[in-house]
């Protein structure tokens, strides 16, 4: 017989709800802890009114916060034609390590080659070389724009990493896969296309989200090369204005991007895990 | 002429010699079933008959021609075997119609309207008319396996292989796809079954193979199978399996 008490709870709902409210008092204790300290201690240091005044200046971070934003569309701009050469790239390189015709060998190695490369150089060297040492041979206007070769050290690298993202999802479609479809007389190329591609495609969101993520901060890699983007735009205004505070304010402008997308890709990725259990 | 007649079939992985000289004849709507414990074969033979794993030795004519030849397009071959496997292995990301429409579509080239129709009838005749829009994780275990063999007849083949289709089951779904066998034994339809369930093969099977290390021990109708076995292999595995 099970013993209920006057809320009608059984004696281990009563437990476990008596156990909740311990913890939840313990999270709020130690929280407000940690940000008492941050807030009394950290204004002791000598140099924070300094800080405070070339860090946090309201009034110059919202003088500065619109032609942030202004240049933070070239950001988006240049990601918006990156990501999908990227996807596009990334999954020929992962189908070319993949492929097993010996006619097509040379793309096997290429594919190798490609991805030890571009994943083994830092991005910023990748940009710097191809985004001052092609414009440098001297082509003519559009040409030698920063954006097309500082794109395209972006393109070449991130296609790296995602192939090889593709290339992890395509060896998790289990080989029975393969069997049956096989069997059901399909050739290795429709047997790619129609049904392990559609399924390691699907098992590699989140991964390729959280790329998408790391694209987005790294675009900001090109004002190396020219492009005046939110962080040049933002390094602008403080030899102008001889204050920090326009680079809290690109910071905040990516957090509201990248934020809610890493939430999305988390998100993804638990939905995933609870899928596969 | 045997429909699939196989000669002295021999299969190596590394060192382990999987099958070891296997002589195996099937006529035409015949129904055999090979028995015996695990890992003694089965299911490789049948993976070497539909040429998903190529063989060392022998040979197996399909309708007379050698289909083992090395070399040879498997895709002409498999489009007229059927194979159906343990884990059902359909694919996860099409509905149970798209399932069974890809390979006509791919490899004999029609429309999804031209083949839709037949396929739906198929569909229909083992009783799954209102599961063709389901995705397979949405569908039991006995009626993914029922979706894995339309899909299989639905390339119209000459020959089925069963791989245990019924291992992975809850015993209370076995027997809707057992009847599906049937129904198809039937129609007169080559079969050729790995199976553990020795009550079926006695009582539907034409002849049971029993298999050991690679070997077929014995072979014989079910009656003198099960009755009467001559060796003492044999006797061990039934008296194990009947238990």
């Amino acid at each position: 017989m099970t013993k209920q008490d006057a809320a009608g709870m059984t004696r281990r709902q009563l437990y476990e709800a008596q156990q909740r409210k311990r913890s939840i008092r313990i999270a709020a204790t130690s929280t407000a802890l940690v940000i008492a300290a941050i807030v009394v201690l950290v204004p002791l240091t000598p140099g924070w009114e300094k800080v405070k005044r070339s860090f946090f200046n309201w009034d110059t971070l919202v003088d500065t916060f619109p032609k942030l934003l202004d240049a933070f569309l070239i950001n988006i701009m240049i990601f918006a034609w990156s990501a999908p050469a990227i996807a596009v790239l990334g999954l020929l390189i992962a189908l070319a390590r993949d492929a097993k015709s010996p006619a097509l060998f040379p793309l096997r190695i290429f594919g190798a080659a490609f991805t030890d490369v571009f994943r083994g150089v830092p991005v910023i060297l990748t940009v710097y070389l191809i985004g001052f040492g092609i414009p440098g041979l001297g082509l003519p206007r559009p040409w030698n724009s920063p954006y097309i070769w500082g794109s395209l050290a972006l393109i070449l690298t991130y296609s790296a990493y995602v192939a090889e993202i593709f290339r992890s999802g395509i060896d998790s479609v289990h080989h029975s896969q393969r069997s049956a479809a096989l069997s059901l007389g399909l050739s290795e190329r429709q047997v790619m296309r129609d049904v392990v591609l559609p399924q390691a495609v699907r098992n590699v969101v989140p991964s390729q989200m959280n790329m998408l993520i790391a694209l987005q901060k790294d675009v900001s890699l090109l004002s190396f090369i020219g492009p005046v983007e939110i962080f040049r735009q933002a390094g602008v205004f403080k030899s102008l204005l001889a204050n920090f505070t326009p680079y809290v304010g690109a910071a905040i402008i990516f957090l509201i991007v990248t934020v809610p997308a890493t939430r999305y890709a988390d998100y993804l990725m638990a939905r995933q895990m609870r899928e596969r259990r | 002429m045997a429909k699939l007649e196989l000669r002295g079939v021999e299969k190596r992985f590394g060192e382990a010699t999987v099958c070891d000289g296997i002589d195996l004849d099937v006529g035409e709507g015949e129904m055999v079933c090979l028995i015996g414990a695990s890992g003694a074969g089965k299911s490789t033979l049948l993976r070497c008959i539909n040429l998903l794993e190529p063989i060392e030795d022998g040979a197996i004519y399909l309708d007379g021609t050698d289909i083992s030849v090395p070399g040879l397009d498997p895709q002409t071959v498999r489009s007229r075997i059927g194979m159906v496997f343990q884990s059902y292995n359909l694919f996860p990301h099409m509905t149970a119609l798209e399932n069974a429409m890809l390979a006509p579509r791919r490899v004999r080239g029609v429309t999804r309207a031209a083949i839709q129709p037949e396929v739906e009838e198929l569909f229909a005749r083992f009783g799954l008319a209102d599961r063709m829009g389901n995705y397979p994780d949405q569908l039991s275990g006995g009626q993914q396996q029922r979706v894995a063999i339309v899909r299989a007849l639905a390339m119209r083949p000459e020959v089925m292989l069963f791989d245990e289709i019924t291992s992975a089951l809850d015993p209370q779904l076995v027997g809707e796809v057992l009847d599906v066998l049937l129904m198809l034994k039937d129609q007169g339809m080559t079969m050729v079954l790995a199976t553990h369930e020795m009550g079926f093969a006695r009582q539907a099977a034409d002849k049971v193979c029993f298999l050991k290390d690679g070997r077929i021990i014995e072979e014989g109708a079910p009656d003198a199978i099960f009755d009467t076995p001559k060796m003492d292999e044999t006797k061990a595995f039934l008296a194990r399996a009947l238990k």
